[in-house]
């Protein structure tokens, strides 16, 4: 894992679903932006999130710069069971990855 | 400390690369529709080739954005057997926000939050057993949130 504690996730069971919250931390920089020297901000973004629950995806997540900055996520499974595997990982317009996993908890 | 770096370092590749080679993301992300300007280009960038009005598409959002930077946008499809929700604003510097493909029990539904440049349409595309439908809804900004 590049860095380990850079995404926040939770997965709870909520009766016939589980609801998987995700924060991320990333700039996610659009590319048009310029710094005080009125020089671009060169893009760095995410561009895939996959999120898989006991190995099996779930979510297969495309973005481009006009996700927010530290990205935010909810979505929801049915058919996850208390301790099931939660796995999110991320890759970057840099080539940059981070990853996270997690079981599923009681709401 | 700097062996301890090459081996975070090391490892990070390592684990990237089992999950999802390079190459083969390379060709997962839609270049061509995410660089799209127009909603019509990034419309044909993601082979959208025609589209439904559906009134079984729900966009939660506010009517009023004080700050474009962050629009909270809660998407849900009563539409059997949707496949993917994707995202586009109109007029943002490039149409498409997001597309996110559901498998293996995810339902239809997904809350994430996005950039607007001005006062705009966000316009949802839900694909359903090989059709398309859409909806949109309009978000007043008071900012532009794309810098």
């Amino acid at each position: 894992m590049a860095v380990a504690n850079d995404i926040k996730m939770r997965a709870q069971l909520k009766g016939d679903y589980t609801e998987i919250k995700v924060l991320m931390t990333h700039p996610m920089e659009t590319g048009r932006r310029k710094n005080d020297f009125d020089e671009i901000i060169p893009a760095h973004f995410i561009q895939l999130v996959t999120v898989t629950l006991n190995g099996k995806t779930v979510l297969d997540a495309q973005w481009g710069t006009g996700i927010s900055k530290n990205p935010y996520l909810t979505f929801r499974v049915e058919g996850a069971k208390l301790g099931d595997k939660v796995a999110v990982i991320w890759h970057d317009n840099h080539g940059a990855s981070s990853s996270q996993e997690i079981e599923v908890t009681a709401a | 400390m700097i062996r301890r770096d090459f081996l975070r370092a090391f490892s990070g590749l390592l684990l990237g690369g089992m999950l999802m080679p390079l190459h083969a993301l390379a060709a997962v992300w839609n270049k061509a529709a995410f660089d799209s300007k127009t909603l019509k280009e990034a419309e044909s960038g993601l082979q959208i080739p025609a589209e439904t009005v559906s009134s079984d598409i729900e966009i939660i959002a506010p009517d009023k954005a004080e700050n474009g930077a962050v629009v909270q946008v809660e998407i849900s499809s009563r539409i059997a057997a949707t496949e993917s929700i994707a995202i586009l604003v109109e007029k943002n510097p490039t149409a498409l926000i997001a597309h996110y493909a559901f498998s293996n029990g995810a339902l239809p539904y997904v809350v994430t939050r996005i950039k607007m440049a001005e006062t705009s349409d966000i316009k949802v595309v839900v694909q359903a057993g090989g059709q398309y439908f859409t909806a949109s809804r309009r978000v007043e900004v008071l900012e532009n949130g794309c810098g």
